[in-house]
């Protein structure tokens, strides 16, 4: 069987071109649907990339057609999407789906929501045996990169490294309470990471109250002005400023009263803004954690150092399963001769048994049984070692060669579809 | 021979020990063996320990060279409760090293023989059994904390590496080393009772005032813990300190 792949991604293409084929997963679904027909196909469609995967036992001019339906989708401009595509087959093809998977292939090394994409792209394919095997292996690949690396553990952004920070400091965000000191949308953004992770925004604290209410009633949570956020900090865990202020909004002398109050519970001050809002005097207070802008964006940096430290280890994994489906593969080619045979075996062991039993004379039950089984055995080990030679041989690319052999000495020529 | 069984158990406290240094300069990839040397030593270590218990002609663990055995098969065993998750391996880099050198210590000492024991009765084995696990389970709480101080210094120095090292939460080091330590308490109280219960006139010695005294401190952290919600730095400090100091003094007054 054949796989061929053809695709568009952020490595050669703008977002421009990119869109124009960027497809939903129920369009996508039926894309896959219409270009199935003899074979199957999965379409796998995100912000950063568009790839059809065909299978076939032929090449029915996989390659065309999956270019042709991408260039469909784009239109009038598909004269420029047809530069910027890429094609692989086979084992490449594999190979690419596998790190794709893996986050390799993504503009942050190990970013988690492709392996969700990868999987919900498989769901809705027209899959058969091959892409259905190679899918399958391509999430496994993915989900060993994830847990035998680091490489999806650290934040990637300045709001992920907020929350990420967040739970370093509180373990289990669900209950912990957050005030947003302005209403801007990096303080939104880095709301809903939190959020997204079990906390809660129990105040926004904005210079005009009114435009803090629009994004409180979005957040559920209550409003307060700039001057009265001394009040709630008692009883937060996390607050993140983002106002346009110019200078400090949120001072050490001033909150000195309620910070000690705390007697040294977590508070961690997330800066956002520049200039910077909190003052970084409050660091001082037993229990405070400031970080600013530049401090979550060490973070980031660190963190992809890290994730592209641990990638290296990642493409090794997705390496020895790209081996591995390309052994598979191989097997492929053996396995209408194996089937055969086994066939044979089998009909030649009942029909033996069958003239057999009226020289035995009457069996009982369990006897019937044991003869049964201990023929059955005969067969499984005579065939045992041929099989996984068999498969072996595939593996080396040998192969067809040993099928051709094992079908004319057992007389299976035209049984499989095989070469005579 | 089964005096043997001490080597594959300091070999593998050995190399979880390197290995969890290793975890500073590459993290993640040498936390798995670390983690197995410890779980491997653990278990080569139980099995001296049973040997000892059936083949010693007394209570084995009295000298101070067999406590120290003991004393450190009971923290390795509370380190493991929580080092098999991959958030406290960390700890390990506080609570391996000091095992290994406790136990060459033991060893050198002779408390890691199967022969010998002394011979007190079951109320002495009780009482040393569980101010032994007590002490055990306030040493891997003065680790979390010590830890917890750590984690907290470089969080305030806003330290980069701290997410590439897989820390534990500071809340949850905070929380549960204060479990440990009500745990360790209760283990503390019983074992002081039970000493008491056997103690005759004029021998109350230094080591029982440092022990009481320890006693003392632990329960008034937790106190003061859970009176006027003392916690973070403070109390992390408080009780790294008050461990720490006893010991130091505790083996100096017990066993001199």
């Amino acid at each position: 069987m054949k796989l061929a792949l053809v695709g568009i991604s952020h490595h050669r293409a703008p977002v421009e071109l990119r869109e124009r084929v960027a497809v939903e997963l129920a369009a996508a679904a039926a894309i896959a649907r219409s270009l199935a027909r003899d074979g199957e196909a999965v379409v796998l469609s995100t912000c950063n990339r568009t790839e059809i995967y065909l299978a076939a036992d032929v090449d029915h001019e996989l390659d065309a057609r999956a270019t042709g339906a991408l260039l469909e989708l784009a239109d009038e401009r598909g004269e420029e999407i047809a530069p910027v595509l890429y094609r692989l087959t086979d084992e490449s093809a594999a190979l690419h789906l596998f790190r794709v998977a893996a986050g390799l292939d993504s503009l942050v090394p190990g970013e988690g929501e492709i392996l969700g994409q990868v999987r919900a792209a498989y769901e809705v394919g027209a899959t058969g045996p091959l892409l259905d095997r190679v899918f399958r292996q391509a999430l496994h690949a993915g989900r060993r990169a994830r847990v035998e690396t680091a490489i999806g553990e650290s934040p990637a952004s300045v709001p992920a490294a907020a929350a990420a920070l967040a739970q370093q400091v509180f373990d289990d965000l669900h209950g912990r309470n957050v005030v947003l000191v302005g209403a801007g949308k990096m303080s939104e953004l880095t709301a809903r990471n939190l959020v997204s992770r079990g906390a809660r925004i129990a105040t926004i604290a904005n210079r005009t109250v009114a435009h803090g209410a629009e994004l409180a009633e979005r957040l559920e949570a209550r409003t307060v002005s700039l001057d009265h956020v001394g009040a709630d900090l008692y009883d937060a865990d996390i607050v993140v400023a983002s106002t346009s202020a110019p200078g400090f909004v949120l001072l050490a002398g001033e909150l000195e009263q309620e910070v000690r109050a705390r007697r040294g519970r977590p508070l961690l001050f997330v800066d956002l803004a520049v200039p910077r809002d909190v003052d970084p005097d409050l660091a001082a207070f037993d229990g405070c954690f400031v970080y600013d802008i530049d401090d979550l964006e060490a973070v980031v940096e660190a963190s992809l150092v890290g994730r592209r430290a641990e990638a290296v280890r990642a493409e090794r994994i997705v390496a020895a399963e790209a081996r591995r489906f390309q052994d598979w593969q191989a097997s492929l080619a053996v396995v209408p001769a194996i089937a055969s045979l086994r066939a044979r075996a089998e009909e030649i062991r009942a029909a033996e048994l069958a003239k057999a039993e009226g020289r035995l004379g009457r069996l009982t039950e369990s006897e019937r049984r044991l003869v049964e089984s201990v023929t059955a055995q005969i067969v499984n080990k005579l065939l045992h070692l041929p099989t996984v030679r068999l498969k072996q041989a595939a593996a080396a690319a040998d192969g067809l060669i040993y099928a051709d052999v094992v079908r004319y000495l057992f007389g299976l020529e035209g049984e499989d579809g095989g070469r005579r | 021979m089964a005096e043997l069984l001490i080597w594959p158990a300091l070999v593998a406290y050995g190399e979880a020990a390197l290995a969890y240094a290793g975890i500073l300069r590459a993290p993640g990839f040498t936390g798995r063996f670390a983690i197995w040397g410890v779980r491997l030593g653990w278990l080569a270590q139980t099995a001296l320990l049973v040997v000892q218990a059936l083949r010693a002609d007394g209570f084995p663990w009295g000298t101070w060279a067999g406590a120290l055995n003991l004393f450190v098969w009971l923290v390795v065993g509370a380190y493991l409760v929580w080092g098999c998750n991959a958030r406290f391996r960390l700890l390990g880099v506080l609570v391996m090293p000091p095992a290994v050198a406790l136990l060459v210590a033991s060893w050198a000492g002779g408390g890691t023989g199967v022969a010998g024991g002394v011979h007190s009765g079951t109320l002495l084995g009780a009482h040393v059994g569980l101010m032994l696990a007590g002490l055990a389970g306030l040493s891997v709480a003065a680790g979390m904390s010590a830890l917890y101080l750590w984690e907290e210094r470089s969080l305030k120095r806003r330290d980069s590496r701290l997410f590439r090292l897989r820390m534990p939460p500071l809340d949850a080091l905070d929380r549960i080393a204060a479990k440990i330590a009500a745990v360790s308490l209760g283990l503390l109280s019983v074992g002081i009772v039970l000493g008491l219960a056997r103690l005759r006139s004029g021998e109350f010695d230094a080591a029982m005032a440092v022990t009481l005294g320890l006693w003392l401190l632990v329960a008034t952290v937790l106190a003061l813990r859970w009176e006027i919600g003392l916690r973070g730095r403070r109390a992390a400090t408080l009780l790294t300190a008050v461990v720490a100091f006893v010991a130091v003094v505790l083996p100096i007054t017990h066993f001199a």
